[in-house]
């Protein structure tokens, strides 16, 4: 059963740019990804878009479809009515490069920002043991394949530019958590946490655990947790009283 | 001259897939500077897609388990075409690797006394694979990525600089290798190429270059592989005067997506298989017993009672058909839809929802739930899967020195699927993870030692910079004097098109001259390719490019494809349907004959070194006698008569 | 610290200058109604909150005497204003005045440990701030700090309130097991269902709290090291999935407690009774 869709996408650079209307057949079983490449073949060959396994594995289509942020090949057509109009737009969280595409580079300035995994320094590879119980808090977050939804939908930085400075995201708020649940980490994460990666900018809305197509649950399973976890830290009187006393509060 | 963004490191290597980031993490611990460059952004590579796991011998799951067990798994599943040395490094090495790992960060799944967990896999005799459910490849890479991002710290700490000595250069695609000196005293001087982005030329001034560019499936209609898989790896070594060994052998998994048409060929992983999933013809029988083929004759359980009992008790029973090596399981599928057998959209039926609680598939098998519910609104804890052979990977590649991952060419190094020989003519699942990550470190490795033994190091000039630069946007302009216009596009299906239907998983000689006809055809017609628009960000010009890699590698599979008059592995000739033993020992060698952005291939033969006798030892000889002839057995202490 | 010098939106890896958005003028683009979850919430807790307001003031119909029910809103009635018989906790505070409600120990912690409660701060920041109304689309406010610092940092004592609330939640159960016993001795009526399920899901909400499961469990590093607080924390894990849910069925059950205790008070119903 195929039918002819109705496509507004979005095209343009940093300069200008603009919804622009298409009709594209689409058929059975077809996701957004097909539409915009058989734009591509049909009739617009230069339409950016980035792209890569066409499966949900590897996070490179993210856009915007009817002002929802998603994965372009995870989004079916069936979900839509045949006479609606399906509008298409880049992130808005990220500068454009051209159509399609972001600039998605926050992102992998905010990684190199969050300190590496650190292990006993006398382990030797080959003796680590962990528990499978201990590993799979940790291992949920690793399932994230970096798509940076969850950056794009978060109010934090979406609608305040001026917060990304001090702003790490969920995706790296969560790899702070992954770190401090990683059962042979043996950094403290807790404090820079909040002091230089912005985890009190959060204010637990949720929305980047809606957006997820890996169906992590990175508001309850890692920022709340790492709120917690920083409460004991920060927050707790008697830590903070014993810190005075002691002078063991040294950042 | 050209106007050119310009770097210089010590080693660049091309690719940011387990491979080519293994040989980054090797060359910048020696102490160089490396660049690596990727056609996607920093962490998209291919191997994110590799579900089931990465195979190394480290016994957790089963103490018998060793590197020549190995050693010999992978010889076997290779059909004996393996370069042996490198299933040696292989095995041997592995193990380790994975262990590494772990201090980068890597979390895998755990046994109970809390080693790293393995599990059973196609061709391999014990549970060897270590996994992370069914993401173990998107684990690998983020590993990697975040031990790149660890040692640019460690750079912060002392240059103040992140990428004062190691920087990634995303969305940046090489187009040329150039050298300082042609033929045999030509060595590699620098990589040309250019920012997806911006359409901006870039140019590496570095003597080491790493090849860890992947594969070539993008060749072929139906494949598991992204857009990127365009044999760019294969194409450079080619222009840069490498060979390709093994191009005849391509590997198609038995277990792709059949249906919607729009995820035709996405991967079901083989861990459904080796966690009890059967696979089921469309009356309801599970073939795989009726296809076990004579070499394996002995090794696989041959009734479904001693099948299902292996799952638990593996040492007293025989594998289950279902886990034969992959381009068994692939033709089985094949032939079995060719009978009349096959699914409603043309696979057959691969079934888990009857064999395991609901609860325990979403546990083991997330992804693939994930995957069959978003995408084909199927429910895999409650009706079977539909699958069909997908192109999965390329045994052949680039022929390379085992132990330094060195090609002929000075100063070029490959690693990875890009790279040939380890896997023979048929790679066994979970063997290619663990590829990756011991001779993407011996490339580095072996780039770090030639770039530190060299005096003076090779210059690039001016000239070759601007014919690399003229060549790659020819495409601009319009066609010469008497071509028609071309659409990449339409060229692009026209070529998958035919190497699917006419070299294929099932070959044929008068099928394969039919492929190279109308590749010859492509070949005159890629000339007219012009694309519209201008160079930032530019899919169309992006894929001329990428077009004329897929052109060369193509001629290279269908050449290799016809002159060899046997079937083996991931060469399937219906017209010469045995493994023949005379063939066993013969490598085609593909290489260019000319020059220009599509020279012309052909393809030669050569032999393999033979085997090392402590190696050869290592296999009965009533096994050796069914790939080997009489003649190369003659000194085999196992022998008889 | 190792902030990077470099401007967030580094060129260096692009190739390309510093760019700037997609100029897309709409505040949205969403094309559901976003607007309707947000507009629920509010209508939603401010039907609570007048109730719950009006209701704390009155000083009636709090405690039907007869069967020894006695409203959560009204416990722990520690004061002489407290009718006779509702302070089974003695009355260490004289007189109240009336702006004081009678249940001024548990009050202000239940308040605020539903105030700064990970579920409700959600609910409220997006319906009542805005901040943001639904997930892209975009918020009126043109700073925004979050809870990096006051008022909002206050926040982070959530776990004091909650042992506050589990103080209470002692209190109320206490409350629905005296109700068994009334003026007539031991007896069951619906008024006592009402009572229990009240206090049940009232554990079911204070049990199921973020706090509780970061002190229970979520706080070791190791789980394997502590089998019975990992059993501990896996039992609230699986409670605090249905915090939300819990959330607003304890506000409708706490308020049809009170009611339904009003009713019976005031006599304007007659409690059924299943057993003397």
């Amino acid at each position: 059963m195929s039918y002819q869709a109705q496509l507004r996408v979005w095209r343009g650079d940093d300069g200008s740019g603009g919804l622009q209307d298409f009709t594209v057949e689409a058929n059975e079983g077809e996701v957004v990804l097909d539409l915009i490449h058989r734009l591509q073949a049909t009739q617009t060959p230069d339409l950016a878009v980035r792209w890569n396994c066409k499966a949900g594995k590897c996070g490179s289509c993210s856009a915007e479809v009817n002002g929802r942020p998603r994965l372009l090949c995870m989004t079916r057509m069936s979900i839509f009515d045949e006479d609606e109009v399906i509008t298409v737009t880049p992130m808005r969280t990220f500068p454009v490069i051209r159509d399609l595409v972001n600039d998605v580079s926050y992102n992998y300035t905010k990684a190199r920002e969050i300190p590496a995994f650190t292990p006993p320094a006398d382990l030797k590879p080959g003796d680590y043991r962990m528990q499978q119980v201990d590993v799979e808090r940790s291992q949920e977050f690793r399932k994230c394949i970096e798509c940076f939804l969850c950056q794009d939908t978060c109010h934090v930085i979406r609608d305040h530019e001026e917060n990304k400075e001090s702003f790490a995201g969920p995706r790296f708020l969560m790899r702070i958590a992954e770190l401090e649940m990683h059962p042979l980490d043996v950094a403290d994460r807790r404090e820079a946490a909040q002091s230089e990666h912005g985890l009190g900018y959060c204010n637990i809305t949720k929305c980047c655990s809606e957006v997820c197509p890996e169906n992590i649950h990175i508001t309850d399973n890692a920022l709340i947790p790492m709120k917690e976890r920083v409460a004991d830290r920060r927050y707790d009187p008697i830590v903070w009283l014993g810190n005075k006393l002691f002078k063991r509060d040294k950042n | 001259m050209t106007e050119v963004e310009r770097h210089s490191y010590d080693v660049v290597v091309i690719g940011a897939g387990g491979a080519g980031l293994r040989a980054v993490i090797e060359a910048r611990q020696r102490g160089l500077s490396v660049a690596v460059v990727c056609k996607s952004l920093f962490g998209k590579a291919h191997t994110v897609m590799a579900e089931g796991g990465c195979a190394a011998s480290m016994g957790n799951a089963n103490s018998n388990d060793n590197w020549q067990v190995h050693f010999r798994d992978t010889m076997r599943g290779g059909k004996f075409l393996n370069n042996w040395r490198m299933a040696e490094l292989h095995a041997k090495e592995a193990p380790d690797r994975v262990w590494e790992l772990e201090t980068y960060g890597a979390l895998f799944d755990r046994t109970k006394d809390g080693r790293i967990s393995q599990r059973n896999f196609g061709g391999h005799t014990y549970p060897r694979l270590a996994h992370v459910g069914d993401r173990t490849g998107l684990e690998l890479i983020r590993t990697m990525q975040q031990k790149i991002v660890s040692l640019q710290q460690e750079d912060f700490k002392q240059y103040g600089d992140y990428e004062a000595k190691l920087k990634v250069f995303g969305e940046c695609t090489i187009t040329e290798l150039l050298k300082e000196g042609s033929g045999e005293q030509g060595r590699i001087a620098g990589a040309f190429g250019y920012w997806r982005e911006s359409g901006r030329f870039i140019l590496f001034d570095t003597p080491a270059v790493v090849l860890a560019t992947g594969g070539i499936g993008k060749s072929f209609q139906v494949t598991s592989n992204s857009w990127e898989y365009t044999g760019d790896g294969h194409a450079l070594a080619l222009r840069a005067g490498a060979d390709l060994i093994n191009m005849e052998f391509v590997q198609f998994h038995p277990t792709g997506m059949v249906w919607p048409p729009s995820v035709k060929g996405i991967l079901v992983t083989e861990g459904v298989r080796g966690d009890g999933g059967v696979l089921k013809n469309s009356q309801g029988e599970r073939f795989m017993f009726r296809y076990i083929p004579d070499v394996f004759k002995g090794q696989y359980a041959d009734s479904e009672e001693e099948a299902d009992r292996w799952y638990d008790d593996a040492d007293n029973n025989r594998r289950t058909p279902d886990l034969l090596p992959r381009d068994e399981v692939a033709r089985a599928i094949n032939a079995e839809v060719k009978a009349g057998r096959g699914s409603p959209h043309g696979g057959v039926f691969l079934d888990i929802a009857s064999r395991l609680p609901a609860e325990e598939i979403k546990k083991r098998l997330p992804s693939m739930y994930h995957q069959f519910k978003e995408l084909a609104d199927v429910d895999i804890t409650r009706e079977p899967m539909e699958v069909g052979p997908t192109c999965h990977y390329v045994m052949g590649g680039i022929e390379v020195d085992p132990d330094t991952g060195s090609s002929s060419v000075p100063g070029l190094f490959a690693a990875g699927e890009c790279s040939g020989g380890m896997h023979g003519s048929n790679r066994l699942g979970g063997n290619s993870l663990s590829d990756l990550l011991v001779f993407g470190r011996r490339a580095g490795l072996g780039a770090s030692s030639y770039v530190e033994s060299l005096g003076q190091r090779p210059k690039v000039t001016d000239t070759t910079v601007d014919a690399a630069a003229k060549t790659a946007v020819a495409s601009f302009d319009p066609p010469p004097e008497g071509t028609t216009p071309e659409n990449p596009y339409t060229l692009h299906m026209e070529l998958q098109q035919s190497m699917n239907d006419l070299v294929g998983i099932i070959r044929k000689a008068d099928e394969i001259e039919e492929a190279l006809d109308k590749l010859a055809d492509i070949r005159r017609r890629i000339a007219g390719v012009t694309v519209e628009g201008h160079r930032q960000y530019n899919p169309g010009w992006h894929l001329a490019l990428d077009l004329r890699n897929m052109l060369l590698v193509s001629e290279c599979v269908a050449r290799a494809a016809l002159r060899r008059t046997e079937s083996r592995g991931g060469h399937t000739r219906d017209d010469h349907p045995q493994m023949d033993a005379k063939w066993r020992n013969t490598l085609l060698v593909c290489r260019t004959a000319g020059d220009g952005p599509v020279p012309d291939v052909e393809v030669v033969a050569k032999e393999q070194e033979p085997m090392r006798p402590d190696l050869l030892e290592q296999f009965e000889f009533g096994e050796l006698e069914k790939y080997y002839t009489s003649e190369e057995l003659t000194d085999h202490p196992g022998r008889t008569a | 610290m190792n902030r990077p010098a470099r401007s967030v939106a580094s060129p260096a890896d692009t190739g390309v200058p510093a760019r700037s958005r997609a100029r897309i003028t709409a505040r949205t683009l969403r094309t559901d109604r976003w607007w309707l979850p947000p507009l629920l919430t509010t209508l939603g807790l401010a039907a609570f909150v007048i109730y719950a307001t009006v209701r704390s003031f009155m000083r009636e119909g709090y405690w039907a005497a007869e069967h020894h029910y006695l409203t959560p809103f009204y416990s722990p009635c520690l004061s002489d204003s407290c009718v006779p018989g509702s302070s089974h906790l003695g009355t260490p505070v004289g007189e109240l005045p009336g702006f004081i409600p009678l249940a001024f120990l548990s009050l202000p912690f239940l308040l605020l440990f539903r105030l700064t409660c990970y579920y409700y701060r959600k609910a409220y920041y997006r319906s009542i701030w805005m901040s943001p109304p639904a997930c892209a689309v975009g918020e009126p406010h043109s700073k925004y700090t979050g809870e990096t610092r006051l008022p909002l940092i206050v926040q982070n004592s959530h776990r004091y309130f909650f042992y506050a609330a589990v103080l209470i939640a002692v209190i109320n159960s206490y409350d629905a097991i005296l109700a068994f016993g009334g003026e007539n001795g031991f007896g069951i009526g619906l008024g006592n269902v009402v009572l229990l399920v009240n206090v049940v899901l009232l554990w079911g909400y204070t049990l199921s709290c973020h706090s509780c499961r970061h002190v229970t469990g979520g706080r070791l590093k190791h789980f394997s090291k502590n089998p019975v607080r990992y059993w501990i924390w896996t039992q609230v894990t699986r409670l605090n999935v249905r915090h939300m849910q819990l959330a607003w069925i304890t506000l409708a059950t706490l308020a049809l407690t009170d009611l339904y205790v009003w009713l019976v008070a005031s006599g304007t119903i007659v409690d059924p009774r299943f057993f003397n």
